[in-house]
C-alpha cells in the first residue's frame, strides 16, 4: 500500500497496491478474506481532511520545525487556517502531517495527559515530560493502534529541548508505530523534495557526521523558507501559507503565519503552464 | 462441468465486489544483518540504514542489541516490529533476572525468542532475528529465526535485504562449501577461524552487500562477545584493525567476571 499523503483516501486496485521496491512478500489485501473479515467490523478508515508534509531540523540552539495552514479535503484546499504545529508544555513541539481529525484526537489526548503530569508536579518535586518521553508516548500510541489494525493516520514530526541532557531532540513516529531520528526530517511528499536540500545544507555546515558547528537560527530559518517555497511550487496540496516552531532551552515559539517569496513569471512561456492558448 | 461451473459463478461473485482500501500494517525497512560463530566467540553484526522504497528514512538507525553479557540480537525486516520485540524480548530477560538473580543463558534466551514469535504466529512480528553469543559451556553460538518462530542453532547466518548476495558467500568461507583441499592437505573443518579472519570476512561482506544493495550502507555495527577468560589482544590493542574502524568494550550488564562484549564500528557509503 502506498502511504504517501498524495495518495492517502485513494482507493487502490491490488494491482496498483503492489510495491515493486519491496523485497518481500507482503500481506496484501485479500479481497475474499476481505468479504467475510471487514463487513460485521470496519475499523479502518480511510483519511479525511489532510495536512500535507511538514519538515524538521535540528539547529545550534534547538530545533526548527515547519508546517503550511491547510487542511485539504481531497483536492480541494477546504480549510486554509490550520494550525498544525502544537506545543506541548515549555519544551515539546509537534508537527503534525495526515489526517486532521485524528491530528485532534491527539492534542486532546496529549494535553490531558500534560494537565494530569502538571497537577503533579503542583503537590510534589514531579519533573515536567521530556520530549523524548512524549516521543515514546506517541510510538507507543501509534504501535498500538497499528497493532489493533486501527491505526491513528499521521506522520508526525517530535521536535524538543531536553533540559536535563541540554541537547536538542528531534524524532518521527508514524501510522505504522514506524520510529526514527535524524538532524533533518521531513514527512510526505517533503521526504522526496525537501529532506535533500535539508541534507545538503546541514551537512554542509556539520559535516556528514554531523559533529561540525550547526547552522545558526537566521540559517535555519532561511532554510525552512526555502524548503517551504519549494514545496510549494511542487506540492500541489501544499497552501504558501505556513508557520516555523522553535524550540530553544528559553521555550517554544510558534511564528505568525507566513508567506514565501514566488516567481511564477517562467510559466508565460511554458506552453501547457501558463494561461496562453495550446 | 456442473460442479466447475458453479465455482467459478461463486468465485466471480467475491472478486468483483468493490475492492475496499485496506490498511497494510506491515512495511518493510530494508537493511542486513549477520552472524558468525567461532569457537570461543561470536560477532553479530549489522548496517544502520533504515530505509522506505528508495528512501533513506535515517542513517543511523539500530539494530543490533547487547542483551546480557553473553548474548546479542539482531533484528531486521520492519523496524517497529523489531524495536517493539526487542523491548518484549528485554522485559522478559529482566523479569528472570529478578525472579532467578542471574541472567539467562543463551539456548534459554533462543527458546524464549521463538515462543515470543510463535505467540503471535497469526500476525506475525514481521521480523527476521539472528541471535548471537556464547554459551554455557563456553562455545560461540548463532541462533537464527523466521518470523513466526522457526529456528536452529548454526555457525553463520546472514538475513535481511542483502541475504542473498552474503549468505552464498559466508556458505563458501565459513562451510568452506565448493572448496576442496589441496591434495595432501588437512581437510577444512568449519567453525575454527580466529577472530580476525572472520571480522574481516563480516566487513567485506557488508562493504559488498553495500556496493550491490540500494538498501544497505551508511554504517556498520559489529558486536563480538567473547568466552570468559579468552584473551583480547586479537581485537584490541594498536593496529589490530583495519584503517577507519573503532572498537570499545561494553560495560557488563550483569556481574561483569564473565563474558565480554566489545562494539566494533565503521562506516559504510552512503549513495
Amino acid at each position: 500500500m502506498n502511504q504517501h499523503p498524495a495518495m492517502w483516501g485513494h482507493p487502490m486496485t491490488p494491482h496498483q497496491a503492489f510495491n515493486a521496491h519491496t523485497a518481500f512478500p507482503l500481506a496484501t489485501p485479500n479481497p475474499m478474506r476481505n468479504q467475510h473479515a471487514s463487513s460485521p467490523v470496519s475499523h479502518t478508515q480511510q483519511p479525511l481532511v489532510t495536512g500535507t508534509s511538514v519538515l524538521g531540523l535540528k539547529y545550534k540552539d534547538g530545533v526548527m520545525l515547519a508546517a503550511d495552514n491547510l487542511a485539504s479535503y481531497g483536492s480541494l484546499a477546504r480549510f486554509r487556517d490550520i494550525q498544525r504545529l502544537h506545543p506541548l508544555g515549555n519544551h515539546t513541539c509537534l508537527a503534525v502531517s495526515g489526517d486532521m481529525s485524528d491530528y485532534q484526537y491527539l492534542k486532546k489526548e496529549l494535553d490531558g495527559l500534560l494537565r494530569e503530569e502538571e497537577a503533579l508536579s503542583l503537590s510534589d518535586s514531579h519533573p515536567a515530560l521530556h520530549p523524548s518521553q512524549i516521543y515514546a508516548f506517541l510510538a507507543n500510541l501509534f504501535y498500538a493502534r497499528r497493532s489493533k489494525v486501527n491505526p491513528i493516520w499521521n506522520a508526525i514530526l517530535v521536535g524538543g529541548w531536553d533540559a536535563t541532557k541540554e541537547e536538542s531532540f528531534l524524532g518521527y513516529v508514524d501510522l505504522l508505530g514506524t520510529t526514527y531520528s535524524s538532524p533533518t526530517l521531513a514527512t510526505g511528499f517533503g521526504s522526496h523534495i525537501a529532506q535533500p536540500l535539508l541534507r545538503e545544507a546541514f551537512e554542509k555546515k556539520a559535516g556528514i557526521d554531523g559533529k561540525g558547528e550547526l547552522l545558526t537560527a537566521e540559517e535555519a530559518e532561511a532554510l525552512l523558507n526555502e524548503c517551504m517555497k519549494v514545496l510549494f511550487y511542487r506540492d500541489a496540496r501544499s497552501l504558501n501559507k505556513y508557520q516555523i516552531a522553535t524550540v530553544t532551552k528559553e521555550g517554544v515559539q510558534i511564528s505568525e503565519s507566513k508567506s514565501a517569496e514566488t516567481q511564477w513569471g517562467f510559466a508565460e512561456a511554458l506552453r501547457g503552464y501558463g494561461a496562453q492558448q495550446q | 462441468m456442473a460442479m466447475h461451473a458453479e465455482r467459478s459463478a461463486a468465485l466471480h461473485e467475491l472478486t468483483s465486489a468493490p475492492i475496499q482500501h485496506a490498511f497494510n500494517p506491515y512495511e518493510d525497512n530494508g537493511g542486513t544483518i549477520l552472524a558468525i560463530a567461532g569457537k570461543d566467540f561470536s560477532v553479530i553484526a549489522g548496517d544502520t540504514r533504515q530505509s522506505q522504497g528508495y528512501s533513506i528514512q535515517t542513517r543511523y538507525a539500530r539494530k543490533v542489541w547487547q542483551l546480557t553479557d553473553r548474548a546479542v540480537l539482531a533484528t531486521n525486516g520492519f523496524a517497529a516490529d523489531g524495536n517493539n520485540f526487542v523491548k518484549k524480548v528485554k522485559q522478559r530477560l529482566e523479569w528472570y533476572e529478578h525472579a532467578h538473580h542471574k541472567q539467562m543463558p543463551l539456548k534459554s534466551i533462543a527458546r524464549m525468542i521463538q515462543t515470543i514469535l510463535y505467540g503471535k504466529r497469526f500476525f506475525p512480528y514481521y521480523v527476521y532475528n539472528i541471535l548471537g553469543g556464547i554459551e554455557e559451556d563456553g562455545t560461540g553460538a548463532v541462533y537464527s529465526y523466521d518470523p513466526v518462530g522457526t529456528y536452529e542453532r548454526e555457525s553463520c547466518r546472514a538475513a535481511g535485504a542483502a541475504q542473498s548476495i552474503l549468505q552464498p558467500f559466508l556458505d563458501n568461507q565459513i562451510y568452506f562449501k565448493n572448496q576442496t583441499p589441496e591434495p595432501g592437505a588437512e581437510p577444512f573443518i568449519p567453525g575454527n577461524l580466529p577472530l580476525s579472519t572472520v571480522l574481516a570476512l563480516v566487513v567485506d561482506s557488508f562493504t559488498s552487500a553495500t556496493e550491490r544493495h540500494i538498501e544497505v550502507g551508511d554504517g556498520l555495527e559489529v558486536y563480538v562477545v567473547m568466552k570468559k577468560g579468552r584473551p583480547t589482544d586479537d581485537l584490541v590493542g594498536e593496529g589490530k584493525l583495519a584503517p577507519g574502524m573503532a572498537v570499545e568494550e561494553l560495560d557488563a550488564l550483569g556481574e561483569g567476571d564473565g563474558e565480554k562484549t566489545f562494539l566494533v564500528t565503521r562506516s559504510l557509503k552512503r549513495d
